[in-house]
């Protein structure tokens, strides 16, 4: 009890400290100088109430969080008793129920508003992201704090080559793909022998670097003022547009002989965004049962135990780098592509927090868990935008809880279950 | 045992035959000013099991890692099948076919068992992205070797029903197990146990005891071993090397080390 009490009046000093000078404070320009006034009553009062708070919160702490705990954890019904069935009939359940989602996410932009479903396309730029670092830092256990640079990367590779040579979105998709796994592969190769903390330094600095460099190249990139006219994908060779932007293209609506809709364009990018992402998650999950996969995981266990059964360290890293990075530049070629805009301020070191705080919400290593964290990591700030600046407090608070709720994330990742022939 | 006796005479002679699959000669690893093995020196024929022992200490486990290519020695040459491979990179000296194990498990305990045996087989199956993303018939082939393979060593060593747990889920004498058939499905033909008995029970050393013998008798894998138990040792070691701070101090058959009054004033001391 002493102990909480030592910390209870420390920490409440501390925000008597932290907010005395900010709220209870005014300044004043009185001629050329500026005068500092105290606040009136009220604001001592709430000032007073807060350290108060965190006073008796410090001093209960243990009976809180208790009482905290014994709240009834969110429980995922439908898995546990899934987990009960026979693998292949659990296999055969788990294959109706992506179908299921899969259709649902087909028809449902047809019968909501344009908002949400520009909402819904931004959350599934943020699973593409997701899923792509879940690769190094949830499988491979490579600390990345700039994978941001990868999606810049990629969105960049189409904006320079659609301005500079007119290169259509889907010969760019690839192309961007490349380049940002060639960056992955330039950076993986000094920072492998790197790990942990300092990983996640080196890394964090690329990112940085990639940003000032796409600031600083005003020639070519144009600076903070980014590029913009980016043209939108085409559905071949059809413009989703009320006229024809690009010579030699057709217009969609014109074409199936339907009155133009501003809603088809948006339709058709979060159709898109929705196949890139079933594109992305297939991959991934025959990556991870593939050789490769099963050496990222190894690596992250033991890494000296894989250079005595014959894995080469270097080059498995480099894959999980390179493939990481792919997936980024897909997502940024399609971010461009939806935007028409884009400059550095879009790719900011909050971003790869952003997404690093999916992969971990999600829990590490697991497609699902991801997901479903991209969705929340996205959609709830949207709805909260009511509580303007007090959102980002809300989302705070909302992460708090999550690590005291689940601190393994949403759904953590579960191995995958090999059948030995005539084994049970 | 005389059998054993000449193997070791066999084994200890200065020239080296055609069937010594490891031979070391002059093994030399200094660490700044701390020369932790000096002059070391030891051949290990094919088909043989050769024990190392020695204090707690003495550079045993250092030879383990410069032989394994965890460290570069500093000095001497190592012969594998009569190529040097000092100074390679150590997963191509395990790619050759010597392959290690450590002194603490080294398992990869939040994976299964099965995933364990699959990650060992890396450089037998088909690693190429493509093959796997498309799933070619190769793919499959090897991949489905590779699980044959796990399941043969997996009954083996007796741990067949807990394919699917995870591997730090498993009682100790187990994992010991499981590290022993993970070495085993990379084919190996040498193997390097470093103290494969420690924390065993008298039966489970018992077990590990006729495991080794049987993977030197049934599949024809010579193993060098680190081991502070003496009975194991002694029963199924076909040479002995004695090291001591770093030293050679004795080499022989089991029967002429344990006579040796140098080896017996290193292990209990003046006496």
């Amino acid at each position: 009890m002493t102990k909480n009490l030592n910390h209870a009046l420390f920490t409440a000093f501390i925000t008597f400290i932290v907010a005395f000078p900010l709220l209870g404070l005014n300044l004043k320009p009185s001629g050329t100088f500026l005068t500092v006034d105290p606040e009136d009553m009220g604001q001592f009062v709430y000032i007073f109430s807060a350290v108060g708070i965190v006073f008796f919160f410090q001093l209960f702490r243990d009976q809180i969080m208790g009482a905290l705990g014994k709240v009834p954890r969110p429980s995922l019904p439908e898995r546990a008793h899934l987990s009960n069935l026979p693998q292949a009939q659990r296999g055969k359940v788990e294959n109706w129920f992506t179908f299921a989602i899969v259709v649902i996410a087909l028809i449902w932009p047809f019968m909501v508003s344009r908002g949400s479903i520009d909402l819904a396309t931004l959350v599934l730029i943020y699973v593409m992201l997701g899923l792509g670092l879940n690769i190094v830092v949830g499988l491979a256990g490579l600390l990345d704090l700039g994978y941001v640079a990868f999606y810049a990367v990629g969105a960049y590779s189409y904006a320079l080559l659609s301005e500079y040579f007119g290169m259509s979105f889907w010969l760019a998709l690839p192309i961007g793909g490349l380049m940002a796994a060639l960056f992955g592969f330039i950076l993986g190769f000094p920072v492998l022998r790197l790990r942990g903390d300092y990983l996640a330094i080196v890394t964090l600095g690329f990112g940085e670097i990639i940003r000032i460099l796409l600031l600083n190249a005003t020639t070519v990139t144009g600076g903070p003022n980014g590029i913009g006219g980016i043209p939108k994908p085409t559905l071949f060779g059809m413009e989703f547009g009320r006229r024809v932007k690009e010579e030699g293209n057709t217009l969609f609506h014109e074409t199936l002989g339907i009155a133009y809709d501003s809603s088809y364009k948006v339709i058709f990018l979060y159709i898109l965004a929705l196949l890139l992402v079933l594109f992305t998650i297939f991959v991934i999950r025959r990556l991870v049962r593939m050789p490769v996969g099963r050496a990222w995981e190894a690596l992250r266990e033991d890494e000296i135990a894989c250079r005595s059964l014959g894995l080469n360290r270097t080059a498995i890293k480099l894959s999980a780098f390179t493939i990481g990075a792919a997936f980024a530049g897909f997502a940024g070629c399609f971010f461009a592509a939806r935007q028409g805009f884009i400059s550095p301020e879009s790719f900011t070191f909050i971003e790869s927090a952003i997404i690093l705080a999916i992969v971990v919400l999600g829990g590490m290593g697991s497609q699902m868990g991801v997901i479903l964290a991209a969705i929340a990591m996205t959609v709830l700030p949207e709805l909260a935008r009511e509580f303007q600046e007090y959102r980002m407090l809300m989302f705070g608070l909302m992460m708090v809880l999550m690590m005291v709720w689940r601190p393994q994330g949403l759904l953590p990742a579960k191995r995958p279950h090999l059948e030995l022939s005539d084994v049970k | 045992m005389s059998n054993n006796t000449e193997n070791a005479a066999a084994a200890a002679a200065p020239q080296a035959s055609s069937s010594t699959i490891l031979s070391v000669s002059d093994l030399k690893m200094q660490f700044g000013g701390l020369i932790a093995v000096n002059g070391v020196s030891l051949k290990v024929g094919d088909g043989q099991i050769v024990s190392i022992i020695g204090p707690n200490g003495a550079g045993k486990t250092t030879v383990f890692n410069c032989l394994s290519g965890f460290y570069t020695p500093t000095g001497g040459t190592i012969r594998y099948k009569g190529n040097e491979i000092q100074g390679l990179p150590d997963f191509k000296i395990s790619r050759l076919g010597m392959v290690r194990t450590f002194q603490h498990v080294r398992l990869f305990s939040n994976m299964t068992v099965i995933e364990n045996l699959l990650v060992a087989q890396h450089r037998h199956v088909n690693t190429s992205l493509v093959a796997g993303l498309f799933k070619t018939s190769d793919y499959k082939q090897k991949e489905e070797q590779a699980m044959h393979r796990a399941r043969y060593w997996l009954d083996k060593v007796n741990l067949t029903k807990f394919a699917n747990r995870e591997a730090g889920n498993l009682a100790y004498g187990q994992q010991r197990r499981l590290e022993i058939a993970r070495c085993m499905v990379t084919e190996p033909e040498l193997l390097l146990l470093d103290e494969p008995a420690a924390g065993l029970n008298p039966k489970e050393t018992k077990d590990l005891d006729n495991l080794i013998v049987s993977l030197k008798e049934d599949y024809h894998v010579s193993v060098l071993l680190i081991e502070h138990d003496m009975n194991l040792v002694m029963g199924i070691s076909d040479a002995i090397y004695v090291i001591n701070q770093g030293q050679p101090l004795a080499s022989g058959s089991p029967e002429q080390v344990r006579n040796n009054p140098d080896v017996i004033k290193a292990y209990l001391g003046e006496t």
